[in-house]
């Protein structure tokens, strides 16, 4: 990667235009004042080359899942097929408020989505007007409330969420106008039924489950936790954000959870797009279907060209290989954890999921999770999510998903073992890494405290 | 090791209180802003809020962290340190020198829940 | 094992990795799973797809979508989307790129974040922006829920009732299940003016649903008398001609990229926008790109004052949302910076002769009045028929026209953008004139 260091606002020359609109153009001249604009627009006038080879530039700073391996936890970084891309143009050019007569395929993709989710997950029905992962759990626990509502059950305002919980989980639920409880989290990682137990009442809406958790730990005890919700009156909740590993082998359905959201962005391959767009559908069990189209959480019909190329994604996998994704991804995270646990610290020695956590290195000394990440960015690998979840001090989060092959696993081993030694024998290298990155470490407290949010020319 | 300075009054949540009268001076500890690293900006409340012992009444933050604020009294917001408002690392540069707001209580009463310097070292050892 | 292409696994590194792991099958690493929550069986799912399988899936599907020529709007805007674009957007180190938490590896998405965030802020006039929101509805409802953020204990939003209706719909949602008492009104200003609400803030569209360009003139005022925030709902495309947030005194200003060269695609993937004056920079939910600089003094980005956010503050946090639609704030920048300012004086000047044009086309049909006489439009209008709207729409969609949205007061909209001509809208006024409605 290169260092460049341009904005688009800084190739800007009057007079030139990079624009291509019909010659007829506009005698339509707004009189000032009124309701017409009066503050000259600040745009780039730029020529067509100088934006190809500007965002050219920009876009090899970046590292993405084509560039190479992306082990960040939680966030299921597998390969984006080129197949899915290719298939979303023949759709661009539908209108959203077409009448269902012109839009037959539109509505065929959207049925197929339905049965094939219902089928992998064992809910009901989705919706898919969900955004994102996060709106998927806002919509989710909206559709939690309505539930209570609808049966006359308004004094449920609370809602349990364990201590290991993706932060977007009591943040949805404080969105959502839920009380958020905490249940804590025992020694081996999984959510303490006692804990859990005095927690219960007619007060509580549900409880939001990541299952695997964030520590890649199967939550063994989801049976007794279920009945238990359930006996209370509550509701479980399915965090989708880890369901890579069950894909193709457990259910949510059959596990007793009532709502849950996928992140398509995740678990079926589409692209994250440096932060989106995602998909986030929401699935329910039979008890919720006639409630599933109350919460209109977006404009229309949620990212219709994410999920046409999830939709490819299943297609391409089809039922054979559907059955491997979570075993492989499961496969390589235990390798990984198996072929490092010498040199880093495994808090929870267990059988992991599609991740797992260390609480960083084992001899540390001075190095700090934030510098082995860094210094793997020096050789050519993205950082796993580090300092999550809040239950270590030094967590690293490790996910390596399926599509990565096991050389690549056995580079990025040799390469943390070789990190470790560093750690002893050359700290500053850490201390100041990365060292080969179109940029160091930035300055982020002045960045927080003197906020420069938008470019002003001199 | 974090400073804690004699004749203050503080709280679980690491707020110090120096009492002039029916006024509260109320800041955080020394040991607060050290846990916290560099503060890059503190949530002010504005000057005639009520506020309850107890409660939030703003937050500092810093890059990666973010840690409310909570009152160890009751009473009317007098002032506020408008200073922080731009210049936040007062609050690392000297805790104590860098106080937050100003109470005029409303229960004096509820100064006897707090701790003294004796008693908060003891407390965040 | 080995046969499929997104699996690189051959049955040696299998063995090898089992090994490892100490384990004699993938099954064993489920263990821990009770057994009956396992799926037997086969998933009721279709066999695996060749490429070619799969393109002929999606070609029979496609082929029963019928291609129209786009006379409406309605919130989704049939703009031309420059080449370039999807050139851009579809390069594998911006599209497979994650959220750019090592800024040291991703300067790239960093550096258009920050300019779409200076983008924003030149066409709304306001000081700061974000990453981006989902769409323009949810930026709305976000909008709403930091009125109340920034005015603490007060409860009540007032909307304009002349709002799009997915805007409306999405703010009735939040509203619901947020203790947020939002209050839908026609007049906005009578209805703030009476002063007894606890006003957080007001929204109100910059072109309402009809597409009428409103005039907000001493509403600000009257608002921030009152205690609350305003809020404008805004076309981004149409803020390069019409008066912006910030002129009009607005707190906020969002709405939807989409009308910024995104294609129509069903409805999605859009890009919701979201800005703010300074005073209100800490309760902007979302995430946010600042410029700062490294150790040795190169200029550099970070996604900063993240103890807003989800990841920090959990339930306190400003909003819950994590992934925006970061890949479509690079189109809406990258459309920006190719359209430049004169483009979109260019632009807006085609759509504002051409849905003129249009206008008085269709008023000379005989088949239509003007409910709105004498008010200012862009790009789209609404009309009364005096025929029955069911039959016009379907006269029209038979001639491969998709226009005449229907609204619940009984007029129909159309709308013109520069993609269309005057030779299409001649067929259009033809096929309305002659028909029997």
């Amino acid at each position: 990667m290169r260092y460049y260091d341009k904005l688009i606002f800084e190739l800007s020359r009057p007079g030139r235009s990079a624009f291509s609109l019909p010659s007829e153009a506009g005698s339509f001249k707004p009189t000032s004042g009124s309701i017409w604009r009066e503050t000259p627009l600040d745009l780039p006038e730029v020529s067509e080359p100088d934006v190809v080879r500007h965002y050219t530039n920009l876009s090899q700073m970046n590292f993405g899942v084509d560039t190479g391996f992306y082990p960040l936890g939680s966030c299921t970084m597998k390969y984006n097929p080129k197949i899915n891309e290719e298939i979303v143009s023949q759709f661009n050019g539908i209108h959203p408020l077409q009448p269902a007569s012109t839009t037959e395929g539109v509505k065929a993709v959207y049925d197929f989505m339905d049965k094939a989710l219902a089928e992998i997950t064992g809910m009901k029905h989705f919706t898919f007007l969900p955004c994102a992962g996060a709106h998927g759990e806002l919509t989710g626990l909206m559709l939690i409330r309505e539930y209570h509502m609808s049966r006359g059950d308004s004094a449920r305002t609370k809602i349990i969420v364990p201590d290991s919980a993706h932060g977007t989980n009591p943040a949805s639920a404080a969105v959502c106008g839920l009380d958020v409880v905490v249940v804590k989290s025992r020694p081996d990682g999984l959510v303490d039924v006692e804990d859990l137990k005095p927690l219960l009442g007619p007060d509580i809406a549900g409880i939001m489950m990541t299952n695997p958790n964030t520590l890649g730990l199967f939550e063994r005890d989801i049976k007794e936790i279920a009945e238990l919700v359930h006996g209370c009156g509550g509701l479980l909740y399915y965090d989708g954000a880890n369901m890579n590993p069950l894909l193709g082998v457990v259910r949510p359905g059959d596990m007793g959870f009532d709502v849950m959201h996928l992140n398509l962005h995740k678990t079926f391959s589409t692209p994250h797009g440096g932060g989106g767009p995602g998909s986030g559908p929401v699935g329910v069990s039979e008890r919720l279907v006639h409630l599933l189209d109350k919460p209109r959480v977006s404009g229309f019909h949620g990212n219709f060209g994410v999920i046409l190329r999830a939709c490819a994604y299943i297609l391409s996998l089809g039922r054979e290989n559907i059955k491997l994704a979570g075993r492989l991804s499961t496969l390589a995270a235990n390798y990984i954890k198996e072929s490092l646990k010498d040199s880093f610290k495994l808090p929870i020695e267990s059988v992991c999921k599609h991740e797992f956590v260390f609480d960083g290195l084992r001899e540390a000394g001075e190095v700090t999770t934030l510098d082995v990440a860094k210094r793997l960015l020096d050789y050519g690998f993205h950082a796993p999510t580090i300092y999550f979840p809040l239950l270590f001090h030094q967590a690293l989060m490790i996910e390596p998903t399926e599509t990565e092959s096991l050389q690549t696993l056995d580079e990025f081993i040799d390469v943390m073992h070789t990190i470790a030694k560093e750690a002893s024998a050359t700290p500053d290298l850490l201390k100041t890494a990365p060292h080969n990155t179109p940029i160091g470490r930035p300055d982020e407290t002045t960045a927080a405290r003197q906020p420069v949010l938008k470019y002003s020319r001199q | 090791m974090s400073r804690i300075i004699e004749g203050l009054l503080y709280s679980e949540s690491h707020e110090w209180v120096k009492v002039e009268g029916d006024l509260a001076i109320i800041g955080v500890s020394d040991f607060a802003q050290a846990e916290m690293g560099d503060i890059t900006y503190v949530d002010l409340p504005s000057e005639g809020d009520e506020v309850q012992a107890g409660e939030e009444f703003g937050a500092l933050e810093s890059v990666k962290a973010s840690s409310e604020l909570y009152c160890p009294v009751s009473g009317t917001v007098e002032a506020v340190n408008e200073d922080l408002e731009s210049a936040p690392e007062k609050v690392n540069e000297d805790a104590y020198a860098a106080w937050i707001i100003k109470v005029r209580m409303s229960d004096p009463a509820e100064l006897e829940a707090l701790m003294d310097a004796a008693a908060y070292e003891q407390a965040i050892k | 094992m080995g046969t499929f292409a997104y699996f690189p696994h051959t049955e040696e590194d299998i063995r090898v990795m089992l090994e490892r792991v100490g384990v004699a099958s993938m099954d064993e690493l489920y263990a821990d799973v009770p057994a009956e929550f396992i799926h037997k069986g086969e998933y009721d799912l279709p066999s695996a797809k060749s490429e070619d399988e799969v393109r002929a899936w999606f070609e029979s599907l496609s082929s029963k979508n019928i291609k129209l020529k786009v006379f409406a709007g309605g919130g989704a805007y049939d703009h031309y989307t420059p080449s370039v674009i999807p050139y851009i957007t579809s390069r594998s180190e911006f599209l497979t790129a994650y959220t750019p938490y090592q800024c040291e590896i991703s300067q790239g998405t960093l550096r258009y974040i920050f300019e779409w965030q200076t983008m924003i802020c030149n066409l709304t006039g306001l000081d700061v922006a974000n990453a981006s929101m989902y769409d323009g509805p949810t930026a709305a409802a976000e909008a709403m829920r930091m009125c109340v953020a920034c005015t603490r204990k007060r409860k009540t939003v007032v909307a304009s009732s002349a709002l799009l209706p997915n805007v409306l719909a999405t703010l009735r949602t939040y509203a619901r299940y947020s203790g947020i008492n939002l209050v839908e009104t026609w007049d906005v200003t009578e209805a703030v003016a009476e002063g007894t609400l606890d006003l957080a803030g007001v929204i109100v569209p910059s072109i309402n649903r009809f597409g009428i360009i409103e005039n907000h003139t001493g509403l600000a005022g009257l608002v921030h008398e009152m205690g609350g925030l305003l809020v404008e709902y805004c076309d981004p495309s149409a803020l390069a001609v019409v008066k912006t947030p910030a002129e009009w005194g607005a707190d906020i200003a969002v709405g939807d990229g989409q009308s910024l060269g995104i294609p129509l695609c069903y409805g999605g993937p859009y890009v919701g926008f979201m800005a703010c004056r300074n005073e209100w920079m800490r309760k902007l939910p979302g995430r946010i790109v600042g410029q700062t600089a490294d150790a040795s003094g190169r200029r550099a980005f970070v996604l900063t004052l993240q103890a807003r956010e989800q990841h920090i503050r959990r339930e306190k946090a400003t909003s819950n949302i994590c992934s925006n639609e970061s890949l479509m704030a690079l189109w809406c920048t990258v459309y920006l910076s190719i359209m430049g300012p004169e483009g979109m004086r260019r632009l807006n000047g085609l759509c504002y002769e051409l849905s003129h044009y249009l206008h008085d086309q269709l008023l000379a049909t005989g088949k239509f009045t003007d409910p709105f006489e004498g008010r200012p439009f862009l790009k789209e209008f609404a009309l009364q028929p005096q025929c029955d709207t069911a039959r016009l729409q379907q006269v029209l969609l038979d001639a491969g026209f998709f226009g005449a949205l229907g609204t619940e007061e009984g007029y129909v909209t159309f709308c013109a953008t520069e993609r269309r001509t005057r030779e299409e809208i001649d067929a259009l006024v033809k096929v309305v004139k002659e028909a029997e409605l």
